[in-house]
């Protein structure tokens, strides 16, 4: 293992030491100790998919953050912010923060009380089965495909920073996700999140120390930005969003608040299992609605991490950084930037923990991906449709089963993109049609009690089939982008936001005109499910600071802070 | 963390994690004291208190943390 590791090929970014390669090994025997002592405590369906329903607020939300910090995102995040700047931070703030205190504040009680165990479930629950296997079949599909894209995506990130073997990297990490999940279940993969948030934070918050050091601060580093790259704004939020024309994503700013925080923030952060899932683990109510406002308050730091080193390479870095595609030989592209930074600082030890948190990352992204994978085929697919009343035991073997499968088939997947790299881009997208549409089926579902078990199924179908039309028109003429995205300037990430605001809308119009068509659900199949029918916990009795929405306000004052500060 | 498990806090993996990498990156620091790493800053010995901090925070976490019988 070690000789498939030791890196000395002239062409890789790092050079990794005896102790970087220590630091390593021990992260990959912890996780696998934890798993095998954690498979005594997953006996039962609930303990498997939903970690017995016991997790504190503070592990649920840790794990809510961890799940969706995995290393493609802390590369990705830090490239886009060389690229667009600190526009990538909307992303972090109103494009994250409103929709999780949205989902600990409004929509957590609903999901909590139903007892559902899952985000189709919800829906089976309130609608019927139509609406929840399209939503189950679509989230299964998409979670494994995505779960294989960010294996080879990382596998060759590995082989450029450190000259790892790529099959090496996929099947080593494959394999211990795959122990450890398998082993412990939903216990397992928030025991390894928590871990990796720390990991993450200790491994990459020197960068932006020592870089502040080194550029004297927020103002020596805008002032070296601007001297490197005159006449460019990388470090305003707001400013350069009153046109397309003035920012580098060729956005507009109804772009960020609508399509961004409005729609595909929250359809991610309320209605994606990935995430959800671990604030289902808490062991109640008011556990589980505090858990995405702990969570929000510690997604607001990550910019420090993330964006902060991109903005830092615009300044300190001696070299530019090119888009991914058409590089030339001696190049960097921009998802190179945090391995470069990282370099920069870094030496024996510190860069074993830098790049342990990279790997900590993926592995905790791809346990994520096939936990929620494995609790959605078992309970949403399996039960319903194949085997409705088999013992509790049945369903935690096929739970463990469906793991391994699961990673066996996004090996295929990684393998089938390292061969047609151009899937790669289609599948990233395809896992976007369905969030918005989704988030309008949920909403809707829990605010309205009138909305029909058909007007759930339609409205999620014409929302899915409207973004899959606009994707596909964008893609083959450039033409429809002036008309789906408001302007022939907008880049990939505002193209999202409006396709995102676009089919959600579709979603909502369809389900309403529907819902007027067909006749309601009775009440009493309604009760603890929609507002107007459920009994959510008041909290007059608790003290002030112990109450939910008082941190959610918190958070959302913060956050209007920082826009002003950053505007 | 687990009334019905009795499951060892995650916050005892934590500290121990940090506690080994804490004592990995001090050591490393300190034995490159006199001929530091080629790279920026060099000079500020970051594994050095870098390392000890995390060596103290996964001191804190692994005592407060250590897990007992229940009596």
């Amino acid at each position: 293992m070690i000789a498939m590791m030791a890196v000395g090929a002239p062409t890789t970014l790092v050079h990794l030491s005896k102790v970087d390669l220590v630091i390593i090994a021990f992260y990959f025997l912890l996780v696998l100790a934890i798993g095998f002592y954690l498979k005594r405590f997953a006996k039962t369906g609930e303990d498997f998919f939903l970690a017995g329903r016991e997790m504190t607020a503070w592990v649920a939300g840790l794990a809510f953050v961890s799940a969706n910090l995995g290393s493609l995102e802390l590369l990705g995040w830090a490239g886009s912010a060389y690229q667009y700047g600190i526009l990538a931070a909307h992303w972090y703030w109103i494009g994250a923060i409103p929709a999780m205190v949205f989902l600990g504040v409004v929509m957590m009680p609903f999901y909590y009380i139903s007892k559902t165990h899952s985000v189709p479930g919800y829906l089976q629950l309130r609608y019927g089965s139509e609406a929840s296997a399209l939503s189950a079949v679509t989230f299964a599909i998409m979670t494994i495909l995505m779960s294989g894209v960010n294996m080879y995506a990382m596998a060759v990130v590995m082989k450029v920073v450190l000259g790892w073997d790529i099959n090496f990297s996929i099947w080593v990490s494959s394999l211990t996700v795959g122990i450890y999940v398998a082993a412990g279940g939903l216990f397992s993969a928030i025991f390894n999140e928590v871990l990796q948030f720390f990991l993450i934070w200790f491994g990459a918050l020197l960068i932006p120390i020592l870089g502040m050091v080194e550029t004297g601060g927020w103002h020596g580093m805008v002032a070296r930005i601007h001297q490197n790259f005159p006449g460019q704004d990388f470090t305003h939020m707001w400013g350069p969003m009153r046109s397309f024309a003035d920012n580098p994503m060729g956005i507009h700013w109804t772009g960020i608040v609508f399509g961004l925080g409005a729609v595909q923030a929250m359809g991610y952060w309320t209605t994606d299992f990935l995430v959800v899932q671990r604030v289902l683990s808490a062991r109640d109510i008011r556990s589980a609605k505090m858990a995405p406002i702990i969570g929000s308050f510690f997604k607001m730091a990550v910019p420090l991490i993330v964006i902060l080193p991109g903005l830092l390479a615009r300044a300190v870095l001696p070299m530019h950084l090119f888009p991914a595609s058409g590089l030339e030989a001696g190049q960097h592209s921009y998802n190179e930037v945090l391995p470069l930074m990282l370099a920069r600082y870094c030496g024996p030890g510190l860069l074993g923990l830098g790049i342990t948190a990279l790997v900590a990352g993926f592995m905790a992204g791809m346990a994520g991906n096939v936990s929620a994978f494995a609790t959605v085929w078992t309970y949403d697919i399996y039960r319903p449709f194949i085997r409705k009343a088999a013992p509790d035991q049945h369903y935690v073997s096929m739970g463990r089963w469906c793991t391994l499968i699961g990673l066996i088939v996004s090996i295929g997947t990684a393998y089938l993109v390292m061969n047609f790299a151009s899937i790669m881009d289609y599948v990233q997208a395809l896992f976007g049609f369905f969030i918005a549409p989704l988030f309008g089926t949920v909403l809707l579902g829990m605010l309205w009690k009138r909305v029909t078990r058909a007007a759930g199924f339609w409205g999620l179908l014409a929302g899915t089939l409207s973004s899959v039309g606009m994707f596909t028109l964008m893609k083959l003429d450039h033409h429809w982008v002036s008309v789906f995205a408001l302007s022939p300037r907008a880049q990939g990430l505002a193209q999202d936001m409006y396709q995102a605001l676009w089919s959600c809308v579709t979603c909502v119009v369809v389900t309403v005109l529907v819902t007027l068509l067909t006749k309601p659900k009775p009440d009493h199949e309604l009760k603890g499910l929609v507002y107007a029918l459920t009994e959510v916990v008041h909290e007059e009795h608790t003290r002030w600071f112990h109450r939910p929405v008082v941190w959610g306000a918190a958070a959302l004052l913060v956050l209007v802070v920082l826009q002003i500060i950053f505007w | 963390m687990s009334e019905r498990h009795h499951i060892i806090p995650i916050w005892f993996f934590v500290g121990l994690l940090l506690l080994v990498y804490g004592f990995l990156i001090l050591v490393s620091g300190l034995a490159e004291w006199s001929h530091p790493p080629a790279t920026v800053l060099a000079n500020l010995h970051a594994p050095v208190w870098w390392g000890g901090l995390l060596v103290v925070l996964g001191l804190v976490y692994c005592v407060k943390y250590y897990p007992r019988r229940e009596s």
